[in-house]
């Protein structure tokens, strides 16, 4: 006869201790140096992995609970969208750029990431941590796909979404965030997880995030608004997470503070480079606006990190010396940037335009030191070149910088018609940056930025020419045979938003819908 | 300093001279001109004369420009990886001394950009 046994239910915090430290053992035939070689190489100390504090103290089987739900909830929503056609209740066909750039540049990121903290949760010999970043990268995968799944909605209708994972490897403007990301992966495991997990979720994820997410609920995107908020609650743990790892670092050996300082100076800068294209889509690529970048970097950096910074004191940590310079450049970035990806559009996968009048009153009111002086004589002769019937285009392929590998658009801080070059001789070769920031960056590691694909030099090297290309055949067109290789669609999936196929449809579907012609 | 790594870590450049079948690549930005975002860059061969290049590739990248016709050579300056340079038309890339991945920058007294703005 079977006896009901009474189960014991465990309490949060036992349930923990037994289902993370629990599941760690003392290796007895291996040493634990040979089990974990890469926690150690970087000169970070760990005395005591066991200080590691979980803040949320997430058990596995939870945490799919947990998930699992909102999953439902956000595929039901997703799937609403869909059958509802609402890509034909957005603002403005514009908008569609914004999620085109969000796919192309920033899902894959979140894979990266993914791939990231898997990494990093077999390299830490701290079960604790370990734990935490498995989940880590379960979100992260989680966020991709998720990501994915909204978007591709848009691809059924619009151009320049199909091949994101083919232009993220190799279109030259999504070489910036992958070669970020990959500087961040190819680091040991303490300094990826302080570039992504501190620099990257805690300091500047919320300029990535409230711009695109909020944007999205403006401008009536129902599928990646949800997908935002589905993600916030993993994103809320994951800085909790960077801020635990940066105390625990600290706490840990006096020793560790001029590296992770190092760390920290080089990824704030690493992160706001990757950020002129979130500046740019915030200030001219969303319809409906929701606050400028100087806004955002007013409430996001300054006054949060500001605080996070003053709190870090205590450690010895100081406030990264390149804000000073993001400070200088903020009122400029959005406008360099999107007066570069005009004249450049032919090698994008997104359509961009002139702002109207309008939009121009609006940045002028924006920033007031500098729209009207320095940016609006450029876009207002741009216009007229297109009402003539010659738009403006760069032919020429841009220099690059050797480090974050944006084109040279920088101006020196403080001199705003100037533009910014710094050089450096290494091993008989001459590299070129667009700031002191990634020039030192570069000096402090540089067999390791000498390796760096920069775009442009792998056109001129024929490596972005499809296989069985002649360069020698008779009327060979590298330019096209380039793109080809991009897998853009020259004419469709590039140029100028107006009179573009997705302007057109947009236009000719949403009439239909409006409409009983 | 070097890489902080797990092994050795030593690598030969992703874009050393001799990946780049003879050509060199040669920069050239043009200062108080905006209109074009950055500088650009060029695979050239070393004995193309300069007077080529500046006709050839940099005007196609620069002429959409209303002052690049009104450019006077003789009055411009030159710099190269920030350093005064003074090229001779006639003579190659090779000649000048340009080498591979070198960064010019070039500047025309009298032409300060659309009405003297700066772009």
């Amino acid at each position: 006869m079977d006896m009901p046994v009474k189960k014991k239910k465990l309490g949060l915090k036992e349930r923990y201790a037994l289902m993370t430290r629990g599941l760690g053992w003392e290796p007895s035939y291996q040493s634990i140096d040979d089990i974990f070689p890469m926690d150690s190489f970087e000169g970070i100390k760990i005395h005591d992995w066991d200080a590691w504090e979980d803040p949320f103290r997430l058990t596995m089987d939870s945490y799919w609970k947990y998930q699992a739900e909102k999953e439902r909830k956000l595929y039901a929503i997703v799937d609403a969208f869909a059958q509802s056609n609402g890509h034909l209740t957005l603002s403005d066909s514009r908008y569609i750029n914004t999620v085109k750039l969000f796919v192309n540049g920033f899902a894959p990121l979140e894979y990266m990431s993914h791939r990231g903290f898997a990494h990093i949760g077999r390299q830490f010999r701290g079960v604790g941590p370990r734990v935490a970043c498995i989940m880590q990268s379960l979100d992260e995968m989680r966020h991709s796909q998720t990501q994915i799944h909204a978007i591709s909605n848009y691809n059924r209708y619009y151009s320049g979404m199909a091949e994101f994972r083919h232009h993220h490897d190799y279109l030259p403007y999504l070489q910036v965030p992958k070669s970020f990301f990959e500087d961040a992966a190819t680091g040991g495991p303490f300094e990826f997880i302080v570039a992504i997990g501190f620099a990257f979720e805690y300091v500047l994820t919320n300029l990535v995030f409230v711009p695109f997410i909020s944007g999205a609920a403006y401008n009536g995107d129902m599928g990646a608004m949800t997908f935002g908020f589905s993600a916030q609650s993993d994103e809320a743990r994951h800085m909790t997470l960077g801020l635990e790892v940066i105390k625990f670092v600290l706490e840990q050996d006096p020793a560790n503070v001029p590296i992770v300082q190092k760390w920290l100076n080089k990824w704030t800068w690493r992160g706001v480079r990757v950020l002129t294209l979130v500046a740019m889509m915030q200030d001219y690529m969303l319809p409906k606006r929701v606050m400028s970048w100087a806004e955002a970097w007013e409430i996001y950096f300054e006054e949060n990190c500001g605080a996070l910074f003053r709190d870090l004191a205590r450690y010895g940590i100081t406030m990264p010396p390149c804000v000073e310079q993001v400070r200088l450049e903020r009122d400029h970035l959005s406008h360099m940037a999107w007066a570069h990806f005009y004249q450049a559009r032919g090698t994008s996968d997104f359509h961009v335009w002139l702002p109207s009048e309008d939009d121009m009153d609006w940045l002028s009111s924006k920033y007031p030191e500098t729209f009207d002086q320095y940016y609006r004589p450029r876009f207002e002769y741009w216009a007229k070149c297109e009402a003539d019937g010659k738009p403006f285009e760069a032919t020429a392929v841009p220099m690059q910088c050797q480090v974050c590998q944006i084109p040279m658009l920088f101006t020196e801080p403080g001199h705003p018609m100037t533009l910014a070059q710094r050089h450096v001789h290494y091993r008989d070769e001459q590299y070129h940056f667009c700031s002191e920031h990634c020039e030192e960056i570069f000096n402090d590691e540089p067999e390791k930025y000498i390796q760096a694909k920069i775009a442009g030099h792998e056109v001129f090297k024929g490596n972005a020419f499809r296989p069985g290309t002649d360069p020698t055949a008779e009327g060979f067109n590298p330019a096209a045979e380039a793109l080809a290789f991009f897998k853009v669609e020259h004419g469709r999936d590039n140029g100028l938003h107006h009179g573009s196929h997705d302007h057109r449809n947009f236009e000719m579907w949403r009439g239909l819908a409006k409409t009983n012609d | 300093m070097a890489v902080v790594a797990i092994g050795k870590y030593e690598f030969e450049p992703s874009d050393g001279a001799s990946n780049f079948h003879g050509a060199r690549i040669i920069y050239a930005g043009w200062d108080e001109h905006l209109l074009f975002s950055c500088p650009y860059a060029w695979p050239l061969p070393p004995n193309l004369p300069f007077a080529h290049f500046v006709q050839g590739p940099m005007s196609e990248a620069f002429g959409q420009h209303p002052d690049w016709p009104k450019i006077d050579w003789a009055t411009v300056t030159w710099t190269r990886n920030g350093e005064t340079f003074s090229p001779e038309m006639d003579r190659s890339i090779a000649e000048n001394g340009l080498v591979h991945k070198d960064s010019l920058r070039f500047q025309t007294p009298g032409l300060a950009g659309l009405d003297g703005k700066g772009f």
